[in-house]
């Protein structure tokens, strides 16, 4: 049972990770990303490509893609999304979702439907003794990176200016701009930050298990119900959201192997019914 | 005593002679062109089967699918303001209640059909109260979990074959002309029947609440619009087309599978008919679906390098032409077959003064 628990909250670590883009793309420009998952998978395969060309340690090639994915969310920002933004939430549903039927059939004409891993050197397998219970090594790292990155996030929004204006955009576009705040610079600001954060999950994802071109949309629901379920506009909360999800996915599979996905499903509805605001709201969404 | 209605003729006078005189014009010659080529469109493709071919029969019911599903997605994302990627819910759940229906408890399969999809829509009620408490992009990816908790549900169900899905055998002892006859006027009859009852509701003073809604929800209120009740009735109605189109397609597939029911391909499909022909009208879906149609014809065969031209389509057709084709036509050309708004033309300007 302690194992179980144990993994769920593992699990929930890379939840996060997957789930703080999203976060904070809908904090600071209420923009909801359907394309969150393919965008992952994508990081992932550009991994697998490089990895292929270049004999390093996946963490390397994860370092390296870093700034371009910074580049390539600043760029998608601000040559395609910043036009959708507005009230009607349609023309940025549209084009994400677009963006992730063009992504998983490119993928899927590059590399096939086959599922895909990174190579990690024993580092997927390696597993130290916490207590006469056992935890891998990868699980533990990749939830120590959600926590550094959850910390990373509410201090970058909290004490920088770049945080600052993260917020002032997020709270009223008009007026930040009207201070002399670039608002289109900020939002293309934010999306490579999560672009990032969004690589960093992609090549975990890759290490710990396998990808295929089609994982895409589960992921999204994935980070999209540790948002709702954290709380939106908060990143520990999106942290917890993303535990417990990880926790009752644990829980649902060890009941019955088939019942995971549908159990963390089942506990998104419920929090929606009974506490719609989710568990550990912050700022108002 | 005479002092004060001289003042309020004066002021009545003046008024009457501010205010433009105006007439409210509805439908201009093209809507009027339109009807009569469709009543006389709809006539020869009733006598289709005495001179069609059998294929020709599964293209028009495949076409009547995606015309009911997607202009109940642009009822319900165009003129309700609810963007939905879950509304293959009840496109499944149709399929499937109307196979329930029909296999297990006798009922005629083709009556199965509206019975099946009145069912399946009495499910948007218990979903709406989850699904409302999402709004925006949130309510989009909200619809999708509920939509995928569905197929989970369905594909763990043995009486409807589990994960591989359930044949139609109700429909055996019927010979084979019988039934696609008979599918291609049911069809038929409910494409008509949903495009016309979507016109008369969005012409009428409905129709005026939900557009105000649309605009801004808190404003309809304030004028007495009772805003919730209206989106609760948009998203049923929604719900019930898309269920209907989903009974109407299993019926004429024969087969169903909770990852072809329930695949979120069927919302892929919806938002780019809608948005490729013209969101929130209604000449919309009917462009789109036939645009669809031909493109799926001609490039099916093309596989995933299809699907990413259809992605590609999609955000260009959201990022340059947020109209869509029909859109586009309107506007040069003045074309509206289904006015729903209302245009004030001055009396003055009429008369020639």
């Amino acid at each position: 049972m302690v194992d179980l628990l144990v993994q769920g909250l593992l699990l929930g670590g890379l939840y996060a990770l997957f789930a703080l883009g999203q976060s904070l793309l809908f904090g600071v420009m209420r923009l909801t990303n359907t394309a969150q998952g393919d965008f992952i998978v994508l990081g992932a395969f550009a991994a697998i490509a490089l990895a292929g060309a270049w004999a390093v340690h996946p963490f390397v090639i994860g370092l390296a893609l870093l700034p371009l994915a910074f580049a390539a969310g600043y760029a998608l920002q601000r040559g395609v999304l910043n036009r959708t933004l507005g009230k009607d939430p349609l023309p940025s549903l549209v084009v994400t979702f677009g963006l992730g039927v063009v992504i998983q059939n490119g993928l899927l004409q590059a590399f096939s439907a086959d599922p895909r891993s990174l190579e990690s050197g024993g580092l997927a397998t390696a597993s130290v003794a916490l207590g006469g219970h056992a935890a891998g090594v990868l699980p533990l790292l990749i939830f120590g990176l959600a926590v550094a990155a959850t910390a990373g996030l509410q201090w970058l929004s909290t004490r920088t200016a770049t945080g600052r204006r993260f917020r002032a955009v997020s709270d009223d576009r008009e007026a930040a701009e009207l201070m002399g705040v670039d608002a289109r610079h900020v939002y293309a600001l934010a999306t490579g930050t999560a672009f990032a954060l969004v690589v960093v999950a992609g090549v975990l994802q890759a290490v710990r298990t396998t990808v295929s071109p089609a994982d895409g949309p589960l992921l999204l629901l994935f980070a999209f119900e540790a948002v709702i379920i954290g709380g939106m506009g908060s990143f520990w909360g999106t942290l917890a959201g993303a535990i417990l999800l990880g926790v009752t996915q644990q829980l649902g599979a060890w009941l019955d192997p088939g019942w995971g996905i549908w159990a963390g499903h089942i506990a998104f509805l419920a929090v929606l019914v009974l506490r719609p605001q989710g568990l550990w709201p912050k700022t108002r969404g | 005593m005479s002092a004060v209605p001289m003042k309020r003729n004066a002021v009545d006078d003046a008024t009457a002679a501010a205010a433009p005189r105006v007439r409210v014009v509805r439908a201009g010659p093209a809507a009027r062109i339109a009807l009569v080529a469709g009543l006389l469109l709809v006539a020869v493709l009733a006598s289709l089967p005495a001179w069609g071919e059998s294929a020709w029969k599964r293209d028009v019911v495949e076409i009547a699918c995606y015309v009911i599903y997607a202009s109940m997605w642009n009822l319900l994302a165009g003129f309700g303001g609810m963007v939905s990627i879950g509304q293959q819910a009840y496109f499944g759940l149709g399929g499937y209640v109307m196979l329930v229906l029909a296999d297990h408890f006798g009922v005629d399969p083709f009556l199965a059909v509206p019975l099946g999809a009145a069912l399946a829509a009495l499910a948007a009620w218990p979903i709406s109260r989850v699904a409302f408490r999402l709004s925006g992009g949130y309510f989009a990816i909200g619809t999708w979990v509920i939509a995928e908790v569905v197929r989970l549900g369905v594909a763990n169900v043995p009486a409807v074959g589990g994960g591989s899905g359930a044949s139609l055998v109700a429909l055996r002892g019927i010979e084979r002309a019988t039934r696609e006859n008979l599918t291609y006027w049911m069809a038929l009859a409910c494409v008509v029947a949903s495009v016309a009852l979507l016109y008369l509701f969005l012409r009428g003073k409905r129709g005026l609440a939900l557009l105000a809604i649309r605009d801004n929800a808190v404003a309809a209120e304030s004028q007495g619009v009772a805003v919730g009740r209206m989106r609760l009735a948009v998203y049923v109605v929604a719900s019930l087309g898309a269920a209907l189109a989903g009974a109407l397609y299993f019926l004429s597939h024969l087969r169903i599978t909770p990852d072809a029911a329930f695949g979120v391909n069927w919302s892929a499909f919806a938002i780019f008919m809608v948005v490729i022909g013209g969101l929130g009208r209604i000449e919309g879906p009917l462009v789109g679906a036939l645009v669809f149609f031909a493109l799926d014809k001609l490039f099916g065969d093309y596989g995933s390098l299809y699907l990413l031209g259809l992605g590609l389509l999609a955000i260009l057709a959201a990022t340059a032409f947020p109209q869509g084709l029909w859109g586009e036509l309107e506007r040069r050309f003045g074309w509206s077959l289904f006015p729903t708004r209302r245009r004030l033309v001055a009396l003055e300007e009429e008369e020639g003064r």
